[in-house]
């Protein structure tokens, strides 16, 4: 309401430790955490305390993390596009059919056809790209509702797979398919042989080591440039602290992973996939237009953003990351069936929205929207463990999204009641 | 009976950081039609806001008296029920549905709950009749003109039984055909014992129309005259508007004058939603490097209308005209392209078209210069850091740090954010609309010091203001707008605030 603007952002806190007192904000032991942005977090931590002990540990048990990690892949693909979509303020809803749509194209192609599968599998991202432009069009230059345009497309998309596949499922896949999507790394070094990690893959093992590297040489490197351009960094014991604990989870999976059957090619390319996508929307021109157009459209045409380029080309990457969980659903099942991918699309919207997005745009990240499918995730996964029925466990789900989101809402009221 | 249907008596209201209103008062006879005049911030409409009960009893001090008795409203409910209609500039019709249910919206003509259609549209052809609207009572709002809209507007006052019509800017979006109907209207409803108060820059309108005016300034009366008695001219009126003393409120300055930067010649622009209504007329101006030109306009004479359709055509339809930069004539269709030549423009409404609100302070400075910051995309983020953090210290912003949340911080300093905006853009010419609107004195007087350095810098400033003692504090030339057209170019050693006045009123001829 009012604007009493003043003095509640007067000078005298520095850096980011000890910040004023600010909504949202809890302070432990002298470090100050953003709940809003870091709840989540938290959150999943709690999640996965609570089922490992509710699982006697049958949870982080290397063969269910590993399954874990399958069994969801192709959602957390679809999330990473749709965190994008919906900081600009957007929604899609086709995606669930496009999964469909692209899996029975590639089953065309490769079974059919007999198309050589790298081939295929470019011609099925193409075709990815083409129903994220079809879609694009209509949203950002034509100016209707992405909400109705997406409704459309869920319709026209589980129409074109009846269509192509004829109400039955296309199989088998070449092995490489299968094997991007269901498969693991060789042991290209065998196995070690004793203690701890008693038959833990070697080459696993190094993939971790030389990640591990690489995250601390990243983050020593942002710390030291900041400090380079004088501005104040967390002191060193947080740092170390923070990387250590960084290192022992990546230590922790990659260690589980080793021990049952090395590392899920699907898990190298969410990596891949997730890192590549964080540092193009903190990062690049294109990712900064996105959160200014969800946080201010009018401000973002002021200031000169190419509005309609901009949501176009997310829509556009929204078909080509759809097709990629096509591919990988359909190499899983070793099929392309009628039913792909159905809902998928609630479950990419409430795992962005689980993951901090805002309701309005302009907020969300994609290791959030990540961290949001996990969390649903590990219920799905912990409740069948301890032999919840499905009700129960859709019954869940929907409290922790609505839950999720509630709290967001209620954090920014605080903010604006204070201000 | 008493002699004055209103009387609002030693009227204070107070917002955060600002007295809107201070000890006003206002008396209106019965059965006359009042006019308040004044410049634009000036109170009016604050004053018809706690008239009308949008801001509720309680939110305000002192007294109003309607109809000899003392009142309490608690919102627009409460003063509609005791006879009290205001119509806003904006008009509040829903486009979609008919004349007759508009007229009858929230005050529905129904049987048990039923709409009884007969009714409605019986009642809203008699009340057509009566404010002179030739229309079918079923066509859709949408279909007919604004005049039109401002008279349905009316027959809905009247359909509330209205005994104090209340008219913000009635003619202010209206050709003379349609504004010489209303006023005609308003002199038949006055005859029947309505009272109106109208509200109005035109004062060609007001001496025609009024029977007394008062005229607010600052948040005070400053009097009351009675048209006919004390025989008042649109020179009085304006002397009243505008008597206030040029203090030590702008920083010294002496312009280096150099090359000339932007030439706009020729310059029509329609507007977007009724496409016959010219918005800016032939526009022509021509800013210099070093110089700080001022637009003056009052409310609705297409200042803001002019400077965004200049950068990248933000506003309006039909747009013609030649730009010229450097000299060069330039074609600049998107805000990219005005970017590019070197334009940059500060919105008046900061909040709606300068910021965003929940982002930090950092990426808000970089928002519009980003690829100034970006190798091949990538943005280098420490760079924007210590850019920002530059601006922070020059610009002397008050926040802890530039990772402060933008929408926390107060107006002057959001203001200052979105200089430093456009400041990183490196632009040869800024139109700054507005710049200290909704900011305190003190940030006001920053403000008015980095305009001058961005001046002395070699930069072209075109300055929009509601406020003449700013543009003649702080400008070196003033041009004038008046109903889209240019109506003067005063340099500032012969511009008066009463001479500006003159040109801004100049209507039509």
């Amino acid at each position: 309401m009012s604007s009493i603007t003043p003095a509640d952002v007067q000078v005298g806190a520095t850096g980011d430790g000890g910040a004023p007192r600010r909504p949202g904000r809890v302070s432990l032991g002298g470090i100050s955490l953003n709940l809003r942005s870091s709840g989540i977090y938290i959150a999943f931590a709690a999640i996965v305390v609570l089922f490992s002990v509710l699982t006697d540990g049958a949870l982080l048990t290397p063969q269910n993390i590993s399954n874990i990690i399958v069994q969801n892949s192709y959602v957390l693909i679809l999330a990473i596009g749709m965190i994008l979509i919906i900081i600009a303020g957007h929604i899609d809803l086709s995606v669930g059919s496009v999964v469909a749509v692209t899996g029975a194209l590639a089953a065309v192609l490769m079974v059919n056809m007999g198309w050589p599968w790298p081939l295929a599998l470019l011609a099925t991202l193409a075709a990815g790209a083409l129903i994220g432009a079809w879609q694009g069009y209509w949203i950002a230059y034509f100016g209707i509702p992405a909400f109705i345009v997406t409704l459309a497309g869920m319709l026209l998309f589980r129409a074109l797979t009846l269509t192509v596949l004829g109400n039955q499922g296309i199989g088998p896949f070449p092995d490489q398919v299968r094997t991007l999507a269901n498969g693991f790394t060789d042991g290209y070094l065998g196995n070690v042989g004793l203690g701890l990690l008693g038959g833990a893959d070697l080459f696993s093992l190094l993939i971790g080591v030389v990640a591990i590297a690489g995250m601390f040489t990243a983050l020593w490197r942002t710390r030291n440039a900041r400090k380079g351009y004088g501005q104040s960094v967390e002191p060193m014991a947080l740092f170390v602290l923070k990387a250590a604990a960084g290192a022992a989870l990546i230590l922790f999976l990659v260690v589980q992973l080793a021990r049952f059957k090395n590392l899920p090619w699907v898990l190298v390319l969410l990596a891949v996939l997730v890192l590549a996508y964080s540092l193009m929307a903190n990062r690049t021109v294109f990712g900064r237009q996105i959160y200014a157009i969800g946080g201010n459209l009018q401000a973002a045409v002021m200031s000169g953003v190419k509005v309609k380029s901009v949501v176009f080309w997310i829509f556009v990457n929204m078909g080509v990351l759809a097709a990629v969980a096509g591919i990988i659903f359909a190499g899983r099942l070793n099929q392309a069936g009628p039913t792909a991918g159905n809902s998928f699309e609630l479950d990419a919207i409430a795992a962005a929205f689980i993951g901090g997005a805002a309701v309005q745009g302009g907020v969300g990240k994609v290791v959030g929207a990540i961290t949001g499918g996990l969390i649903m995730a590990v219920i799905n996964n912990g409740m069948s463990l301890i032999g919840s029925p499905s009700e129960r466990v859709m019954l869940v789900k929907g409290i922790v999204l609505l839950a999720a989101v509630a709290f967001d809402v209620w954090t920014k009221r605080r903010a604006g009641a204070a201000r | 009976m008493t002699e004055h249907i209103l009387r609002m008596s030693g009227i204070t209201k107070t917002f955060p950081g600002v007295k809107a209103l201070q000890d006003v008062n206002l008396s209106v006879r019965r059965g006359e039609i009042h006019a308040i005049c004044g410049e634009n911030g000036a109170g009016k409409s604050t004053l018809m806001k706690v008239l009308s009960g949008v801001y509720p009893h309680g939110d305000y001090e002192g007294e109003i008296f309607f109809e000899g008795e003392r009142c309490e409203f608690g919102g627009i409910r409460d003063s509609e029920h005791a006879g009290i209609v205001i119509i806003h500039q904006e008009l509040a019709l829903s486009p979609q549905l008919s004349i007759a249910e508009n007229i009858f919206l929230g005050n529905e003509r129904a049987k048990r709950g039923f709409i009884d259609w007969n009714r409605t549209n019986y009642e809203a052809a008699e009340l057509m009749k009566r404010v002179g609207l030739r229309e079918n009572p079923t066509t859709p709002i949408s279909d007919i003109g604004v005049g039109k809209q401002q008279l349905v507007e009316i027959a809905k006052a009247l359909s509330k039984e209205v005994r104090l019509l209340i008219l913000d800017e009635p003619t202010a979006a209206l050709n003379d055909d349609d504004s010489a109907h209303l006023l005609d209207l308003l002199r038949g409803l006055r005859d029947e014992g309505i009272t109106c108060v109208i509200i109005s820059h035109k004062l060609n309108e007001v001496t025609a129309i009024a029977d007394a005016v008062t005229i607010i300034r600052d948040g005070r009366t400053i009097e009351t005259l009675d048209m006919a008695a004390d025989a008042v001219t649109e020179d009085r009126i304006i002397s009243g508007m505008v008597g206030r003393a040029l203090d030590n409120r702008f920083p010294p300055h002496e312009p280096t004058i150099g090359e000339e930067a932007l030439r706009v010649e020729d310059w029509t622009v329609y507007s977007p939603s009724q496409p016959d209504r010219k918005v800016v007329d032939s526009a022509a101006l021509t800013l210099r490097r070093g110089e700080i030109v001022g637009l003056a306009g009052l409310m609705g004479a297409g200042r803001t209308e002019l400077a965004m359709s200049l950068f990248g055509r933000t506003y309006g339809v039909r747009i013609s005209g030649k730009v010229f930069k450097d000299g060069k004539p330039v074609e600049i269709r998107n805000v990219q392209d005005a970017i590019n030549h070197g334009l940059a423009y500060a919105s008046e409404d900061r909040k709606r078209y300068g910021l965003n609100l929940i982002e930090d302070i950092k990426r808000n400075i970089s928002a519009a210069g980003l690829r100034g910051l970006a190798r091949r995309g990538w943005v280098n983020e420490n760079e924007e850091y210590r850019i920002a953090e530059e601006f922070h210290r020059s610009m002397n912003i008050k926040a802890p740090s530039v990772n402060s949340v933008v929408g926390q911080l107060s107006g002057g300093n959001q203001q200052k954010v979105v200089l430093s905006k456009w400041i990183m853009t490196e632009p040869d010419v800024l139109i700054l609309d507005e710049p200290t609107r909704g900011i305190d004195v003190g940030a006001k007087y920053e403000i008015y010091t980095i305009i001058n350095q961005l001046a002395d810098q070699g930069k072209a400033v075109l300055v929009i203001s509601s406020e003449l003692p700013e543009l003649l504090g702080l400008c070196d030339r003033i041009y004038t707008l008046s109903e889209g057209r240019i109506t003067g170019e005063v340099p500032r050693q012969e511009a008066t605030q009463e001479s500006l006045m003159h040109l801004m009123t100049k209507g039509q001829e």
